[in-house]
């Protein structure tokens, strides 16, 4: 049986859905007998769960103001070459 | 994640249109990605003036070079690309040179810090406000080393595969993995020193 080490180094081919059958299989041995990597695996999951779950939030009016402010300029500079 | 899509977002459709002269069809992709790019600035500058300064550029570099944009990727892996060299720019000429160059082996010794076993709380997504959550994951990010928060920005928040992580940032694939990893350790470890189950046993679900 791997040890908890190794199991970790895989952890992520052990987290991909396009990891091969036979290699996830053999890592969830590891997981069905060792509590702890057990719960590593679990909470890992949550990990991304939730920072994927995340939408990014706006951006200050401000910010978002002299963006707008600095791309029209560039188009209409764009423009007068045209 | 979800994209911010509305149902008529077509992404190449509007970079032809905007290949082609039409400033409206550009507007629309800045409007579509914006968030996104300010968010990638922010998590890797760490600065609000910067990450500013590399939303315009990356956006204003785009439009400049949309003839140069071969359509070979996607344009968002191709603002992404952008946005993150401007962003690693940024981020050497404030830190000095030496601290942040990304092509420097990491070091693989043996992990000193004790792992967090515990099992969490239940849907801490609903136990904490949209900014409390927002904060306590922000805070672990820039936690991170900037090699690993790096590529844990574009595999996992940006969805790049690893060869366009690898790519975007001039590095090997097994270095994309190995930082992963390592990102996503170090993040499951202090999202557990926030989240985990208060007062029981730790195994008592087993």
């Amino acid at each position: 049986m791997l040890t908890c080490k190794q199991f970790l180094q895989e952890l992520n081919d052990y987290l991909d859905p396009s990891t091969d059958p036979a290699t996830k299989c053999h890592l969830e041995q590891h997981v069905n007998e060792c509590p702890n990597c057990f719960i590593v695996v679990d909470t890992t999951k949550k990990t991304l769960q939730i920072y994927k779950g995340l939408e990014p939030q706006t951006i200050p009016e401000s910010v978002k103001a002299r963006l707008w402010k600095a791309l029209e300029k560039k188009m209409a500079a764009r423009k007068a070459q045209a | 994640m979800t994209p911010t899509t509305t149902a008529a977002f077509d992404e190449s459709a509007l970079v032809e249109k905007a290949r082609a002269g039409d400033a409206q069809a550009f507007t629309e992709l800045v409007n579509h990605y914006e968030r996104k790019i300010y968010r990638l600035a922010k998590h890797i500058t760490q600065n609000d003036e910067d990450a500013e300064d590399v939303l315009q550029e990356a956006f204003l570099k785009a439009y400049e070079h949309l003839d140069g944009f071969k359509g070979d990727s996607k344009f968002y892996t191709w603002i992404v690309r952008i946005a993150v060299n401007e962003a690693l720019m940024k981020l050497r000429k404030r830190k000095g040179d030496r601290t942040v160059s990304l092509d420097e082996p990491i070091e693989t010794g043996e992990e000193t810090v004790q792992r967090e076993i515990a099992v969490w709380e239940d849907n801490p997504e609903q136990r904490y406000s949209r900014t409390e959550i927002q904060q306590i994951l922000d805070e672990a990010v820039e936690g991170l080393k900037p090699d690993f928060r790096t590529v844990f920005m574009l595999r996992d928040i940006e969805e790049l595969s690893t060869e366009e992580t690898a790519e975007a940032l001039g590095i090997s694939i097994p270095a994309v993995k190995s930082r992963l990893l390592r990102a996503r350790l170090a993040l499951r470890e202090k999202l557990t020193r926030q989240f985990r189950r208060k007062g029981e046993d730790v195994f008592a679900h087993l």
